[in-house]
C-alpha cells in the first residue's frame, strides 16, 4: 500500500471552472447531460409530489419496503429475459420485474398487519430485509451468468445517472409526467382519502380504489427512480421533500407544490453536481440536497419551525416575567404608601421574592422600560402612569382568576394562587369581561331574579 | 488431516463461526427491537452505522495509519457514534418538527446512509479497501481461516490466534451482547414491557434503550464485513418476530430467538454454499442473502404453522366453534319441529339448514357419532341423549330471549337472532343469574321454556299454529 497516497491531502479535486457550472445548470452541456439533468428534476417532483400523499396516509416507510424488494424482481426479469434470448437490461423488460416484487414486498407487508400478532415495524423490516436478501442471492447468481451482459445490474442499488442513456432517461421522464398529472388531477379524492378514509367511503368515493391508485403512483415513482437514486436512497425522495413541506403550510395544495419544488430543486442540484464533480454519486447528493431543505426548514420555517417555537416560547416567559415584575413592584407601592404613585422599589428587593438574577432582573425592567411601563431611578425602579394601570390589570385579572377557581371548580384556596400565576397571563379580555359578569351574579343575592319575575 | 477437513475448516468452518456469532449476537439484541415496537430502529442504525464506519476510516487514513483502518475499537467506536447520532435526530425531529416516527425515521436514516455513499466514494478514490457492496451483503467467502502451520494448528492456540479479524471481532461482541442481556434481564424486560413502571421504579429505561441502540449499532458494525448490513437486518427482525408468534413467554421468546437465528444462518449458509450444486447449478450463490431468505422461510412457516398463533391453527379453532355451533343449532332445530310434530327432518336438508355447508356436514357427522341424532328412513331426528341437549339449549334460548324482552326492554321480534348467538353461552354461572331474573315458564312467543332437569317429559306434538318461525 502506498502510504503516502493514502493522505487525505494528495487527492486533489478538480473544480470545475465557473463556465462549466452554468453550462452544465443551464442546459448547455451537451445533450446527454441536459436530458439526464432534465430527467432527475422531473422524477423529483414527482416523488414530491407523489410523496406528499404517502406521508400524510403515514405510508412513508411503506415505500422503504416496496424499494429495497424490487431488487429481486430485477435480478428475476433479467435472468428470465435472458434465458428466453433477449437482452435483459432494457428498463422495459427490468423495471416491470421491479414493479412485480414490490408490489408483493407491500402485499406481505399488509398480510403480516393483518393475519399476525406483528407490529406494523416488524411486518416492514421482515419483508424488506427478506426481499432484499432473496435479490441478494439471484444478483449473485447472476453475476455468474455466462451472458456477459449483466454488470450494470448492481447499478441500481446505489443508482448511477452516469449508467443512464437517453432513452432511459425519457421513459422516466414520461411516467414522472404521468405521475405529476394524475395527482394533480385526482387532489381533491386524494385529500379526502388521506384526511378523513371513513367520511369518504360513508359520501361513497370508492376509497380502495383511490387507495390503489395512489399506491400504484408510489410504485411507478419508486421504480423508475431506481437507476437515478438507487433503491436505498429512492425512498428518501419520497419522504424529505414532502416532510420538509410540511413545516411551511398548513394546506395540502401548497404543501403538495412545495414538496415538488423541494424534489425538483434536489433531483437538478444532485444531476447537476454529480456531473459536474468525480465521485459523487447522484443519489447520495440528491438525498443530501433534500436533507439541508429539510433541516433549514425544521430550522426556520415561520411557524413551525424550530426558531419559531423557540422565541415564542421565550416572548410568553417574557411576558409572564413582566406580569409578575409589576405586580411586585405594585405590592411594594400599596405596602408604602396608597397616595403617592410611582414610589420607587430596589430592583434588589424584588430579585428576592422572585429568585431572579441580577441580569434577569436588570433584563425585564428593561424590556419594560422599553414599553414605557417602568422609570428607572439609579438602581431603584417605579412605576409610570401606564405602568400602574398595567399592573392593576395583572393584579384585576389575577384575582379574579383566583375567584373563579375557589367559587366554581372547586380548589381548595391555599392552592388557588399556584395555578392563578400559570393562568393569568393566557386569559383573553373577553375571558376576563365573562368571568367579572359571573362573579358579579354570583356575588349578588337571587333578589334581581324575583325583581325580573315581578 | 484429510484435505475435505482442512478445506472445511479454513473455508466454511470460520464463514459458520461468524453468521452464527453475528445471529446470536443480533438474535439477542433484536428481541427488545421487536417488543418495545422499535424494528424499524434497527433497520435505520444498520444503514446509518456506514458515516460513522466510513469515517473512522478516513481519519485513520489522514493520520497516516492506513494499517489500523481496520481495527475493530476504532470501527465500534465510529459506527456507535453515528448509531447515536441517528437516534437522536430521529428523536429531535420527531419532537422538535412534529415529524411522524416514520417520517422522522425515515429522513435521519437516509440523510445518514447518503453522507456514508458520499464519503465512501471520496474514501475509495483513496485507496482504503472498503466497497460498497461489500457494506450491504458482506463478503463471508472472503472470510478465511488459514493458519501459518496448517497441518497441526488448527486446534492449538497459536492456530486459533490466528483466526480471520471478522471472526474474533463477532466473538468479542456476541460476549459482550451476552454478558449485557445477563445482567440487564430484568431491566432490559421492564424496558420493553413497561418503560413508565419501569421509570416510576427506578430503572432508567432511556439509559436502557441508549445502552441497546449502542449494542445494536455495534453489533451491526461487527457483523458488517462478514455478512453485511442487510443480514443484520433481518437477524435483528426476523428470528424476534418469529418467537413472537410462538410463545407468549420472555424467556422462552430469547431462547427461541438464539435457536431460530442459529438454524437459518447454519441452514441458510448450507442452502448457500451447496444448495445450487444440488440442484445441479455449477456455482454457489451469496451465502448471507441465502442466510435472509431462510430467516424468512423459518418465519413464514411461523406464520402458518406455529401451534398457538399460527393462521391455521387460529382457523382451526375458528372451525372447531363453528362446528360445534353448528351442531348444537341442530340439535336445537330438531327439538322445535318436535315440538311442532314433525317426525324429523328429511338428511338433505340438514345442511342448509344450519349454517355454512362444511361445518354443518361435520356438525351432522359428529352428532349421530356421539349417539344424538338417529337417521331413520332419510330423517334425522333426536336421540334422548341429544334431546337432553337439545332442551337445554331450547331453555337457554327462550331464557335469553325472555330477559332480553323483560329486563333489557327489547322488542319481542328482535331478540331471536341475538337469542341464537347467546343460547350457546350455557355455563352454570351464567344460568344462575339468568334465572332469578326472568320469572317465565313461557317465552316472548308463547312458546313454553323447558324445565332444567331430565325428568321434563318428551315434548308433545302440541297445539296450534302459534308458530311464527321465531319460537
Amino acid at each position: 500500500m502506498h502510504r503516502a497516497q493514502t493522505s487525505i491531502t494528495d487527492v486533489s479535486i478538480e473544480w470545475p471552472s465557473v463556465q462549466d457550472v452554468f453550462q452544465t445548470m443551464t442546459f448547455q452541456a451537451g445533450y446527454n447531460t441536459s436530458v439526464v439533468l432534465a430527467g432527475t428534476t422531473l422524477l423529483g417532483v414527482a416523488a414530491g409530489i407523489v410523496g406528499a400523499f404517502a406521508l400524510l396516509r403515514k405510508r412513508a416507510l411503506m415505500g422503504d419496503a416496496l424499494s429495497h424488494a424490487t431488487l429481486p424482481g430485477i435480478a428475476m426479469a433479467f435472468i428470465v429475459a435472458t434465458l428466453f434470448g433477449v437482452a435483459g437490461k432494457s428498463l422495459l423488460i427490468l423495471l416491470p420485474g421491479a414493479a412485480i416484487t414490490g408490489v408483493l414486498a407491500i402485499v406481505a407487508t399488509q398480510f403480516i398487519i393483518r393475519q399476525t400478532r406483528l407490529s406494523e415495524d416488524t411486518a416492514i423490516g421482515v419483508s424488506l430485509s427478506v426481499f432484499f436478501g432473496a435479490g441478494v442471492v439471484l444478483l449473485s447468481y447472476v453475476q455468474n451468468m455466462s451472458s456477459g451482459d449483466q454488470a450494470g445490474l448492481a447499478t441500481f442499488i446505489y443508482g448511477q445517472t452516469a449508467a443512464m442513456n437517453v432513452r432511459d432517461v425519457f421513459l422516466m421522464g414520461t411516467i414522472a409526467l404521468i405521475a405529476i398529472i394524475a395527482a394533480v388531477a385526482l387532489l381533491k379524492e386524494f385529500a379526502l382519502v388521506c384526511f378523513d378514509e371513513d367520511f369518504a367511503a360513508v359520501q361513497g368515493w370508492p376509497v380502495t380504489f383511490i387507495d390503489l391508485v395512489m399506491m400504484t403512483l408510489v410504485v411507478l415513482v419508486t421504480v423508475v427512480g431506481l437507476q437515478a437514486v438507487g433503491l436505498i436512497l429512492v425512498v428518501a425522495m419520497l419522504i424529505i421533500p414532502p416532510a420538509a413541506a410540511r413545516f411551511w403550510t398548513e394546506r395540502l395544495g401548497r404543501m403538495t407544490i412545495i414538496a415538488g419544488i423541494i424534489g425538483g430543486a434536489s433531483g437538478y442540484i444532485g444531476a447537476s453536481a454529480s456531473a459536474l464533480l468525480p465521485r459523487l454519486p447522484a443519489g447520495s447528493v440528491i438525498v443530501l440536497a433534500a436533507g439541508v431543505v429539510f433541516f433549514l426548514s425544521l430550522t426556520f420555517a415561520p411557524r413551525r419551525g424550530v426558531v419559531a417555537n423557540l422565541s415564542r416560547a421565550a416572548r410568553l416567559r417574557l411576558k409572564i416575567a413582566q406580569d409578575h415584575m409589576l405586580l411586585e413592584i405594585l405590592h411594594k407601592d400599596l405596602q408604602h404608601s396608597e397616595a403617592t404613585e410611582g414610589a420607587s422599589v430596589s430592583i434588589g428587593s424584588i430579585r428576592k421574592r422572585r429568585s431572579w438574577s441580577l441580569i434577569e432582573a436588570t433584563l425585564i425592567a428593561y424590556s419594560l422600560q422599553r414599553r414605557g411601563l417602568l422609570r428607572k431611578s439609579g438602581n431603584a425602579v417605579s412605576l409610570t402612569e401606564e405602568g400602574q394601570d398595567a399592573a392593576t390589570r395583572v393584579a384585576r385579572t389575577r384575582r379574579l382568576w383566583e375567584q373563579y377557581l375557589v367559587q366554581y371548580a372547586d380548589v381548595a384556596p391555599s392552592h388557588v394562587d399556584w395555578s392563578a400565576d400559570l393562568v393569568e397571563h393566557v386569559l383573553s379580555p373577553e375571558m376576563v369581561t365573562r368571568l367579572e359578569r359571573s362573579l358579579e351574579r354570583a356575588k349578588r343575592p337571587a333578589a334581581p331574579v324575583a325583581e325580573g319575575a315581578a | 488431516m484429510s484435505p475435505g477437513l482442512t478445506e472445511f475448516m479454513s473455508l466454511d468452518f470460520p464463514a459458520l463461526l461468524a453468521v452464527v456469532l453475528a445471529s446470536v449476537s443480533c438474535g439477542l439484541l433484536g428481541n427488545f427491537l421487536v417488543l418495545r415496537r422499535m424494528s424499524l430502529m434497527g433497520d435505520a442504525i444498520a444503514h446509518a452505522v456506514l458515516p460513522g464506519l466510513v469515517l473512522a476510516f478516513l481519519v485513520t487514513a489522514a493520520f497516516g495509519y492506513p494499517e489500523h483502518a481496520r481495527d475493530p475499537l476504532l470501527m465500534m467506536g465510529g459506527a456507535a457514534l453515528s448509531g447515536i447520532v441517528t437516534v437522536v435526530l430521529v428523536e429531535l425531529i420527531q419532537r422538535l418538527g412534529k415529524v411522524e416516527k416514520g417520517a422522522a425515521m425515515g429522513v435521519a436514516f437516509s440523510v445518514m446512509f447518503a453522507l456514508g455513499v458520499l464519503l465512501l466514494e471520496q474514501a475509495a478514490a483513496r485507496q482504503v479497501d472498503l466497497d460498497a457492496d461489500c457494506v450491504l451483503y458482506g463478503q463471508l467467502e472472503s472470510v478465511m481461516w488459514l493458519p501459518t502451520d496448517p497441518t497441526a494448528s488448527y486446534f492449538s492456540w497459536s492456530g486459533i490466534a490466528e483466526m480471520p479479524r471478522q471472526v474474533s471481532t463477532l466473538a468479542f461482541i456476541a460476549f459482550a451482547v451476552i454478558i449485557f442481556t445477563t445482567l440487564f434481564y430484568k431491566e432490559l424486560r421492564i424496558a420493553a414491557f413497561d418503560p413508565g413502571l419501569g421509570k416510576t421504579l427506578g430503572f432508567r429505561p432511556q439509559v436502557m434503550h441508549y445502552a441497546l441502540m449502542i449494542f445494536v449499532a455495534a453489533a451491526a458494525v461487527a457483523a458488517f464485513e462478514a455478512v453485511g448490513s442487510i443480514l443484520v437486518i433481518a437477524l435483528l427482525i426476523c428470528p424476534a418476530a418469529t418467537a413472537r408468534l410462538l410463545t407468549d413467554r420472555y424467556f422462552t421468546q430469547i431462547g427461541l430467538t438464539v435457536i431460530i437465528a442459529i438454524i437459518a444462518s447454519v441452514g441458510g449458509y448450507m442452502l448457500g454454499t451447496r444448495g445450487p450444486l444440488w440442484i445441479g447449478l455449477d456455482q454457489s450463490v451469496n451465502a448471507a442473502g441465502m442466510v435472509t431468505v431462510t430467516l424468512g422461510g423459518l418465519l413464514a412457516m411461523a406464520i402458518f404453522f406455529s401451534p398457538s398463533h399460527g393462521i391455521i391453527a387460529r382457523s382451526m379453532r375458528r372451525f372447531r366453534l363453528s362446528v360445534s355451533v353448528a351442531r348444537e343449532d341442530l340439535l336445537g332445530l330438531l327439538y322445535r319441529l318436535e315440538e311442532h310434530g314433525a317426525p324429523g327432518m328429511p338428511r338433505r336438508q340438514v345442511a342448509a339448514a344450519v349454517g355454512p355447508w362444511l361445518a354443518a356436514q361435520v356438525a351432522s357427522r359428529r352428532a349421530s357419532q356421539r349417539g344424538e341424532v338417529n337417521s331413520r328412513n332419510g330423517l334425522v331426528e333426536l336421540t334422548a341423549k341429544g334431546r337432553t341437549i337439545a332442551q337445554s339449549l331450547i331453555r337457554s334460548h327462550r331464557l335469553w330471549e325472555s330477559y332480553l324482552v323483560d329486563v333489557l326492554g327489547l322488542r319481542p321480534d328482535h331478540v331471536h337472532d341475538t337469542a341464537m348467538r347467546l343460547e350457546h353461552v350455557r355455563d352454570a354461572q351464567t344460568g344462575s343469574r339468568l334465572m332469578p331474573r326472568v320469572e317465565a315458564t313461557i317465552d316472548p312467543h308463547d312458546r313454553p321454556i323447558p324445565s332444567n332437569g331430565p325428568s321434563a317429559p318428551a315434548p308433545t306434538a302440541n297445539d296450534d299454529a302459534k308458530s311464527d318461525g321465531h319460537a
